[in-house]
């Protein structure tokens, strides 16, 4: 059953030794790199906020209903009020925090999980890959939001750790299938073969010399997973399956549609988290497709000599 | 033969394992289907008829799991769903289902294959004319569209073209509720200008990983050794652009684009609850939120098949395009 799709599976970047360049190249590669830049630069400003929102806003406490309800723009509501009478840049910003670790936890754990199975079912081959391929080809299939919405109904709405353990579950099979296929085409090569006959064993392998010739392909996969859960994580809380009171943008988006923010003259309160949402999710799209361009030189933006002089001279 | 029936084999046993899923799901998650109807029908129904209705949807809570598993599997297989118990309470799950569906195939359908269609067009051109205007544009405009939620772009188009403008274009339904469904060209009209918003979302949202990885795809292809001896041959920019390039850049976009087509039937929940489209995600949306666990197993059910099928179909294209890939079996 060895995986159709793996096939057919583009494998971002060819196996470039991105190990020569983990230090200081790879930061010079990310400085002149407009769109990493962009990316990281907004990237940043959302740590920020998740870390310090008590500096941008002097709202303490942004889910009470303390203010005069559907206010308009002024100095101190910024982006005015809620028909419920909260701030609405004060929800913002603290609602920051909640999007931000769904994206870095479930996005970290997503991988993890596609590095385990993924690794693993190539580098043990035989039955063990027949079975880790197929559990990662079921997944693959299986239409992912349907089962998310169903899942989340199921287990009880609301609670964040509900959130991630879907998430996970539902997000690490791309990945795992990526990473099969470049192990898979590693398996063979001389520098692993040497450290078989060294005597090494099997996991010093995978962890000491497996791992780190993938990278590249290990950093796209978290990116790829985190856009997908702070996506996703908006999607489910905008269709009312989050926990309503807790302070996130899909929070917000879900009490701005059922109180109609839209055609009742309050489309900021509608429109500033799904820009959050927007610009978070554009960041981590701009590191990867960046991050791309750097590990593998063909696709980079033609018309620059000098940087292009820097980067042969280091890899 | 021997790819044939490896194909159908995984489809086999990757349908099994979706089925599976959705049966063990309900059982082992807190909070029982019984309660929950319970509680949905305030103690209104006797023990009796909610047992009935229970039963006819293959869920007999007093029997081995390993029977009830075995019955759910034949009636998912052999097309008897059972009966809805959530707000179309005692109708068909199949009469639901096939009302539903006509209006998801079509408007996301239509949407899944424009955006296909347009996206790799650009990204052929954007790959082959590299460098230039539309090159340097393209690209970063689309890695941040392509990240947008796209329920959230579905309502800013609302806002822009139906708020702000006074309701040019609808928002709402797949036609004015006042209407009677015929097959005038009115009422067609009708439709379509209901589409126009909803299509128009998924088509922006979707287009961008078309046109990216359509681009790569290109460059990649344009180093190759066949194109450099079509340019020494003297061919036309035109012919090995569109036959030898563009050609060979889009096989491994092909399979993406069977799965997206697998995924339309399910895909687009967002976008129908946002304009209160009546499709198959706005019911399964619906089923969630009623409890109505028939129509819920058996949309689950549906949406697997459809994406395994066009897998199935992709890949017999592939093989049928490509003899590189037949030869891999």
């Amino acid at each position: 059953m060895t995986a159709l799709l793996v096939d057919t599976s583009p494998v971002t970047g060819a196996p470039s030794p991105v190990r020569h360049r983990a230090g200081g190249g790879l930061w010079t590669a990310v400085r002149t790199n407009r769109k990493a830049l962009t990316g990281l630069v907004i990237f940043l400003v959302f740590c920020l906020l998740a870390v310090a929102p008590w500096l941008f806003t002097p709202v303490r406490h942004p889910n009470e209903l303390q203010f005069l309800p559907a206010l308009g723009l002024s100095r101190e509501h910024p982006l005015g009020t809620t028909t419920l009478g909260q701030d609405i840049l004060a929800q913002l910003v603290y609602g920051t925090r909640q999007s931000l670790v769904i994206a870095l936890v479930a996005g970290l754990f997503a991988t993890v999980l596609s590095v385990l199975v993924g690794v693993s079912a190539a580098y043990l081959g035989g039955f063990a890959d027949d079975v880790l391929s197929m559990l990662i080809n079921v997944f693959l299939v299986l239409p992912t939001f349907p089962l998310i919405i169903i899942l989340a109904t199921y287990a009880g709405k609301g609670s964040l750790l509900v959130i991630l353990v879907v998430l996970v579950l539902t997000g690490w099979s791309y990945g795992a299938n990526q990473l099969r296929a470049q192990t898979l085409s590693l398996r063979n090569r001389d520098f692993l073969e040497s450290a078989r006959v060294r005597g090494e064993r099997r996991s010093y392998i995978i962890v000491a010399e497996v791992l780190p010739t993938m990278t590249s392909l290990i950093v796209a996969n978290f990116l790829g997973a985190a856009l997908y859960s702070v996506l996703t994580a908006a999607g489910l809380q905008f269709l009312g399956l989050g926990d309503a009171n807790s302070t996130s943008w899909g929070t917000m988006l879900y009490w701005a549609q059922s109180q109609q923010a839209l055609q009742s003259g309050l489309p900021l309160w509608s429109l500033a988290p799904g820009l959050c949402v927007a610009l978070l999710g554009a960041s981590f799209a701009l590191i990867n497709y960046a991050f791309d361009e750097i590990s593998n030189p063909a696709l980079r933006p033609v018309r620059r000599p000098r940087a292009r002089r820097r980067d042969s001279g280091g890899s | 033969m021997r790819f044939v029936l490896r194909r159908l084999g995984f489809f086999v046993l990757t349908l099994w394992a979706a089925l599976t899923v959705n049966f063990f799901i309900p059982r082992l998650m807190p909070g029982s289907p019984l309660q929950a109807l319970r509680d949905r029908t305030h103690n209104k129904l006797s023990p009796a008829a909610l047992e009935q209705m229970l039963t006819s949807y293959g869920f007999k809570p007093n029997q081995n799991v390993v029977v009830q598993y075995l019955d759910y599997l034949q009636n998912m297989v052999t097309g008897h769903w059972g009966v809805s118990i959530g707000a179309t309470l005692g109708e068909p799950v199949t009469r639901v289902v096939r009302q539903a569906l006509p209006w998801t195939l079509g408007l996301v359908g239509t949407a899944t294959i424009l955006a296909f269609a347009l996206g790799s067009l650009i990204g052929i051109v954007a790959g082959w004319k590299r460098g230039g205007r539309l090159d340097a544009l393209l690209p970063p405009v689309f890695v941040v569209t392509s990240a947008l939620p796209y329920f959230w772009v579905g309502l800013l188009f609302i806002l822009v073209f139906s708020v702000w403008t006074g309701g040019l274009l609808p928002s709402d339904f797949n036609y004015d509720p006042h209407l009677q469904p015929s097959l005038s060209l009115g009422f067609a009209g009708n439709v379509l200008l209901h589409a126009v918003l909803p299509a128009g979302t998924i088509v922006v949202t979707a287009i961008g990983g078309w046109i990216l990885t359509m681009r790569n795809n290109m460059i990649t292809t344009l180093a190759e050794d066949y194109v450099r001896m079509g340019r020494a041959k003297g061919l036309s920019n035109g012919r090995i652009m569109t036959t030898y390039a563009a050609r060979n850049a889009l096989l491994p976009n092909l399979s993406g684009f069977a799965m997206s087509l697998g995924f339309v039937i399910s895909g687009a929940i967002l976008v129908e609850y946002v304009f209160n489209y009546p499709g198959l995600g706005y019911l399964l949306y619906n089923a969630v939120q009623n409890t109505d666990y028939p129509l819920m197993q058996a949309l689950f059910m549906l949406f697997t098949v459809a994406v395994l099928v066009s897998v199935l179909l992709c890949d017999f294209a592939t093989a049928w395009l490509d003899p590189r890939a037949r030869a891999k079996g």
